[in-house]
């Protein structure tokens, strides 16, 4: 596998005077007689409605002094039912579930639960279909990550990023919108194929996108790269070795911070990933800072992923002529009676699966997104399961705080890069 | 789906000449993917196994889920299993017959188990024997309606509508931790233990 060690130019050794964490000789300087103080532990509630959370999580704490002893994670506040309603609708009314599940990377859902749908129905998609789902997903990515990237950095005191950032992600909703008509419900995809055709110049100007977004990442880089506040608050903070990372099912930017190669573009490909030159960032540490480190090379690494397959985007149709599972078009619809009728059969009837199960899984913004969707010959899923990458990345954020300073826990949970619609579904 | 046909994943057939009887029965997909079904009663000795063995190795676990058909059939409960060394997948099943819903927890395998066993306790009524905090995780403690993603709970809840807002504007979510669970109020009793990380030797 093409692996890349993601490297920096500051050290973490103290002797090389290059210490930047800001407790350093503080415990020297002020000798204070300790006071007879209370030393009960104290309990406090973070969330669910808190800026620093980032979404509608609760963590209960237990405090000694500042220091964080025991964390217990509360969600569900967000639960939707997303599996059950899944199993009230068909094949293709499941679309528009999808992206509400991660609403910071729409189309990477929407993607993948087509892909798991057409492999259980064994459909074969077009190439130009191939290419375009991987340009959206590659875009997303990038979405997502940016909105991770903003937030982070207001979480340690950095401003500008935030607003760097969501500059950049204004310009991929303009992409959603033009592409969709929504800039976050986008339900793109169809099985075999998509919503509709790329509209005109909408592959130049992604391209666009990603002739430019490079400056400003480069621009995020300074900021924050080598700052020392920021490499204070990140460095050795949350630490997991690789070992315990696969022990808890970390997946994603999360595993690849600790040296673990475990990419599903590279291990397990589809959509032809194993023709794309691109290389996968992997970390040292395991901590904050790696993690950091991963996400922003994973932007670059996609900008170059977006380039190829903008440079391969074949002519052609996008969705399989296949009349069993493509609707006439409308102008077919509105003159011919035999395809007005086909069309209403396969709106009311939808499309029947197999009675068998499938499992597919994708490299999602935040981990392995997998999808296992169970048919029954009928028109509706018996079980749609989605493999939640944040549910299980948060799962671990008891092992990784307990120890750190409060103030820590908070850089904890942002390195994670959750999402809350996802994790309560 | 094919019975018995040849798999090419090693480790089906591993399966079946290692554990005998406790590998129930073994299926390929028409996608080309490799399903085993094991004895409940079993599961942590063959997961254990698959996890461990060095030729094996499915050292993550990707996810732990459960499917009811609905009319009596037994409800599975699902592992899905991935090797990093080998870059392989396996999916192991468990069929649960409706009145014994039980079977052991592999958090002691794979700590990911954690809140995947969790999460099929809420909405499955499946009890994972050994998990060390089996709580509802999705729903709320006090959730009365069942289970709902069984096929016998209605899609819009077993309670009217009028009850379900009553009970939610009168949910006390302050309860879901008390105090007590934590120790709070009494002599610290780790602060020796816990080194505040700032300052600490570089990983």
């Amino acid at each position: 596998m093409a692996r890349r060690t993601v490297e920096y130019t500051v050290s973490r050794n103290p002797e090389a005077g290059m210490d930047f964490r800001p407790t350093q000789g503080l415990d020297a300087a002020v000798d204070l007689p300790e006071p007879d103080i209370g030393s009960e532990h104290m309990l406090i509630n973070i969330g669910p409605q808190h800026p620093a959370t980032h979404g509608v999580l609760r963590l209960v704490c237990e405090l000694d002094g500042e220091t964080v002893v025991k964390v217990a994670p509360d969600i569900g506040y967000l639960h939707t039912g997303f599996e059950k309603l899944g199993e009230y609708r068909t094949w293709n009314q499941i679309v528009t579930l999808t992206d509400r599940i991660d609403y910071l990377a729409p189309l990477i859902y929407n993607c993948a639960y087509v892909m798991a749908v057409e492999k259980l129905m064994g459909i074969e998609v077009t190439e130009r279909c191939r290419v375009v789902r991987v340009i959206l997903m590659e875009l997303d990515r990038i979405f997502s990550h940016l909105l991770w990237l903003g937030t982070t950095a207001i979480d340690v005191g950095a401003f500008t990023p935030f607003l760097y950032a969501f500059q950049e992600r204004e310009r991929i909703y303009t992409l959603h919108e033009s592409l969709t008509g929504a800039r976050i419900t986008t339900s793109a995809t169809r099985i075999g194929g998509m919503m509709a055709d790329l509209p005109e110049g909408w592959a130049e100007a992604v391209r666009e996108f990603c002739n430019t977004f490079p400056n400003t990442l480069e621009e995020i880089h300074q900021l924050l790269t080598t700052n020392a506040i920021h490499l204070g608050r990140t460095q050795d903070v949350g630490v997991i070795s690789a070992e315990d990372a696969v022990n808890c099912g970390f997946t994603g930017p999360n595993l690849r911070a600790t040296g673990v190669e475990y990419d599903l573009r590279k291990d397990a490909p589809y959509y032809d990933y194993e023709t794309y030159d691109f290389e996968v960032p992997v970390g040292q540490h395991g901590d904050c800072y790696d993690r950091y480190l991963v996400r922003m090379e994973e932007m670059s690494q996609s900008v170059r992923i977006l380039h190829q397959a903008l440079d391969r985007l074949p002519d052609g149709p996008i969705d399989v002529e296949d009349p069993r599972i493509t609707l006439p078009t409308k102008t077919d619809c509105m003159n011919d009676m035999e395809s007005m009728i086909h069309h209403f059969k396969l709106i009311t009837d939808g499309i029947p699966a197999p009675a068998e199960d499938c499992y597919f899984a994708v490299e999602g913004s935040k981990g392995e997104l997998g999808m296992y969707v169970v048919g029954d010959g009928g028109p509706k899923p018996v079980r749609w399961r989605i493999r939640p990458p944040s549910f299980v990345n948060l799962s671990v954020i008891a092992k990784l705080a307990e120890g750190h300073m409060l103030s820590d826990l908070i850089m904890i949970n942002a390195s994670l890069d959750i999402v809350l619609g996802e994790i309560d579904r | 789906m094919s019975d018995g046909a040849t798999s090419s994943n090693p480790s089906v057939g591993a399966l079946n000449a290692r554990f005998g009887d406790a590998v129930q029965r073994t299926e390929i997909t028409s996608a080309g993917q490799d399903v085993v079904f094991v004895n409940p009663a079993r599961n942590t000795e063959v997961l254990g196994w698959l996890k461990d063995e060095a030729d094996h190795r499915y050292d993550l676990l990707v996810d732990v889920t459960a499917v009811d058909y609905g009319g009596g059939r037994p409800i599975e409960v699902v592992y899905q299993l991935w090797s990093i060394p080998h870059k392989r997948a396996l999916r192991v099943k468990c069929e649960l017959p409706l009145d014994a819903l039980r079977i052991e927890s592999v958090v002691s395998l794979w700590q990911t188990a954690d809140w995947l066993e969790r999460e099929v306790f809420d909405l499955f009524g499946v009890t994972f024997t050994g998990h060390p905090d089996l709580r509802r995780i999705l729903m709320p403690d006090d959730y009365e309606e069942g289970h709902p993603l069984r096929k016998d709970f209605p899609l819009r809840g077993r309670f009217s509508r009028a009850e379900q807002t009553r009970r939610a504007l009168t949910q006390d979510p302050a309860h879901y931790y008390k105090p007590e669970d934590f120790d709070v109020g009494g002599a610290p009793a780790v602060p020796d233990q816990v080194e505040p990380t700032t300052g600490s030797e570089p990983a």
